[in-house]
């Protein structure tokens, strides 16, 4: 369980994060959502007490991080992934953390095998590819088998074999009732993992809200009906209370159904010995439903179209 | 690389475990945790290797110097060179490089974490902080005494037989000369702790030896162009200076005596660590 309560964090004239309160619940994946620069890392940085905010507190499993006996055992964390010394051995930095709560070896060597680190265990942390980093960070999340998980973009870097991984790793840390929260700019991961969203831009909460919701309310593009007696259909279904019918003037067989599903539609259809060609569901994609709903917060945008770039390769 | 590394997919991992433990945060636990990351740094060794080499290397060398000065005097006789020269403080020269590679080590330790990004990992683990300066300070104090305790022995002894093939050389038995020789091994690790807390002030590895070569070198040399009635109520009590005191066997009138000298380096042992608590505690990781 997490909770923060005004968050707020101010560097110099800059704020980073602005009056943030959520909480995130266990047993589910939170995913907590937003473009580069939202201040998601910031955020996680205030979870853990590296970052002191200006004003406003977080409370983890009860209490602020750094009062817990047995951090490690509340809150396993990876911010970023190379929270490592170059120089060090996989196997040893995870045991120099671990003896900081005198977690025994084992558990050192079976965090080792979780993350299939085991052939690269004893080399120098600092030759380990961008994958390898991640592995080791969630490693060292994990070590002190904690209830609550909090990882920073932990599939950047991974190949598709490793986000699989990643996914089903954070559904089974969720179904074994732990709080998981998982930072990423990328919706369509999310949309795969989480139950729960928390979405920022700009350090301040745009929507907390849960992913079938947000689903819900992105895909709002109607049914998509090919048939070749679109007069007829689509007198039949404009005559349906609350449904609307749209005709395209460059295809004279496709209409755009909104107000009533695709199995309604099918059925109708049928009934009257209509036939269908095309019968699709429209739906915004996440992607685009989340770019809309931050648009206005995306700090670094593009300003310059290509073809100015071009005309003024000086700018 | 990856791929061939990862496990398979298709298993969801178990995650619970029955080997994690119960332990809690100790300053025990946590100095155990320092002493491993100590150990396991392959630049650890080679910096120690330094201390070793500029420790006895220069002792030694300086010994062999000595005698050929003694057997072959060119410009001055024999009898000036022997006028001022002390046996004991002349085998122990080596600590001059020697508190510098030490002092090297005792940044790095700690700027190492910030430069590689291991200091996040670290606070998330000791996320009250201060407990990690301690035990980092108290690894690196007892390796530091052992290993210049060591060093200046073995400089010792080793230069004191060299000196005695013309017959100049002392004992550690002499009035004064044991204090000399632990002295010189207190002020080296004393250096190894202040760098320690400078590197926690400083945070950067360039900027926390220039400081520590600033110190130990450079203000002395500014401090030398001041006013003289300024300039001796200040240069007694650089630290290197009070070092010097600890290492002098014969009283100097413009050093302070062996216990103040002591005293002022504690002084300053506690006003760094004072600083660097102050700065790990309020500033952000």
């Amino acid at each position: 369980m997490i909770e923060a309560v005004g968050l707020t964090k101010r560097y110099g004239p800059k704020t980073a994060v602005q009056d943030l309160s959520f909480s995130v619940r266990p047993g589910i994946v939170t995913g907590f959502l937003g473009p580069n620069g939202a201040g998601k890392s910031t955020t996680m940085r205030m979870l853990l007490g590296l970052d002191t905010p200006s004003s406003g507190h977080a409370v983890v499993n009860g209490r602020r991080y750094a009062e817990h006996a047995a951090p490690l055992r509340e809150v396993g964390a990876m911010l970023e992934a190379r929270a490592i010394h170059t120089g060090r051995s996989a196997y040893n930095h995870l045991l120099a953390l671990a003896a900081t709560h005198a977690i025994p070896r084992a558990r050192v060597e079976e965090v080792i095998d979780l993350v299939g680190l085991r052939e690269v265990a004893r080399r120098r942390a600092g030759g380990f590819s961008l994958g390898m980093g991640q592995r080791l960070g969630i490693a060292s999340a994990l070590l002190g088998d904690p209830a609550t998980v909090i990882l920073d973009e932990p599939v950047n870097g991974l190949d598709p074999e490793g986000i699989l991984w990643i996914r089903n790793l954070l559904k089974s840390l969720a179904s074994e009732g732990r709080t998981v929260l998982v930072s990423s700019h990328l919706m369509s991961e999310m949309a795969l993992t989480a139950e729960h969203l928390i979405v920022i831009g700009r350090g301040k909460l745009i929507a907390d809200t849960s992913v079938a919701d947000f689903t819900r309310s992105a895909s709002q593009g109607g049914v998509l009906v090919r048939t070749p007696d679109s007069v007829r259909l689509g007198e039949l279904l404009g005559a349906l209370p609350e449904v609307t019918v749209r005709s395209d003037d460059s295809d004279v067989q496709l209409l755009t159904v909104e107000g009533a599903p695709s199995e309604r539609i099918g059925r109708l259809a049928a009934e009257h010995g209509l036939v269908l060609f095309e019968l699709t569901p429209q739906q915004a994609s996440l992607e685009e439903a989340f770019m809309e709903l931050t648009k206005d917060s995306v700090e670094y945008e593009a300003v310059v179209t290509p073809s100015e770039l071009v005309k003024e390769p000086a700018a | 690389m990856s791929t061939s590394i990862a496990p398979s997919p298709a298993a969801v991992p178990t995650v619970i475990s029955t080997k994690a433990g119960t332990g809690k945060v100790t300053l025990a636990h946590v100095v155990n945790a320092e002493w491993i990351k100590f150990r396991t740094l392959r630049s650890t060794y080679y910096t120690l290797l330094a201390v070793v080499v500029a420790d006895i290397g220069i002792g030694i060398a300086s010994c062999y110097g000595a005698v050929d000065r003694i057997q072959h005097p060119r410009h001055e006789g024999p009898g000036r060179f022997l006028q001022d020269f002390s046996p004991a403080e002349w085998s122990l020269q080596g600590y001059n490089l020697a508190q510098l590679a030490l002092g090297v080590l005792g940044v790095l330790i700690v700027t190492g974490e910030y430069s590689t990004g291991m200091i996040r990992a670290s606070l998330s683990a000791v996320p009250r902080r201060l407990p990690m300066l301690w035990a980092k300070a108290a690894v690196f104090g007892v390796v530091a005494a052992v290993l210049s305790c060591v060093c200046v022995l073995t400089s010792f002894f080793v230069g004191q037989s060299i000196l005695s093939t013309v017959h100049v050389q002392t004992t550690i038995s002499a009035p004064g000369v044991s204090r000399v020789v632990f002295g010189t091994a207190l002020y080296l690790t004393v250096v190894g702790l202040l760098s320690v807390a400078l590197g926690t002030m400083i945070r950067n590895a360039a900027g926390g030896i220039a400081t520590l070569l600033g110190v130990l070198f450079i203000v002395p040399l500014l401090v030398e162009g001041l006013p003289t009635t300024w300039h001796d109520h200040i240069a007694p009590y650089l630290p290197s200076a009070a070092g010097s005191a600890v290492m002098t066997l014969k009283q100097d009138p413009t050093l302070l005596s062996p216990g103040t000298g002591l005293l002022v380096l504690a002084v300053y042992l506690v006003v760094a660590y004072l600083g660097a608590a102050v700065v790990l505690k309020r500033r952000d990781a």
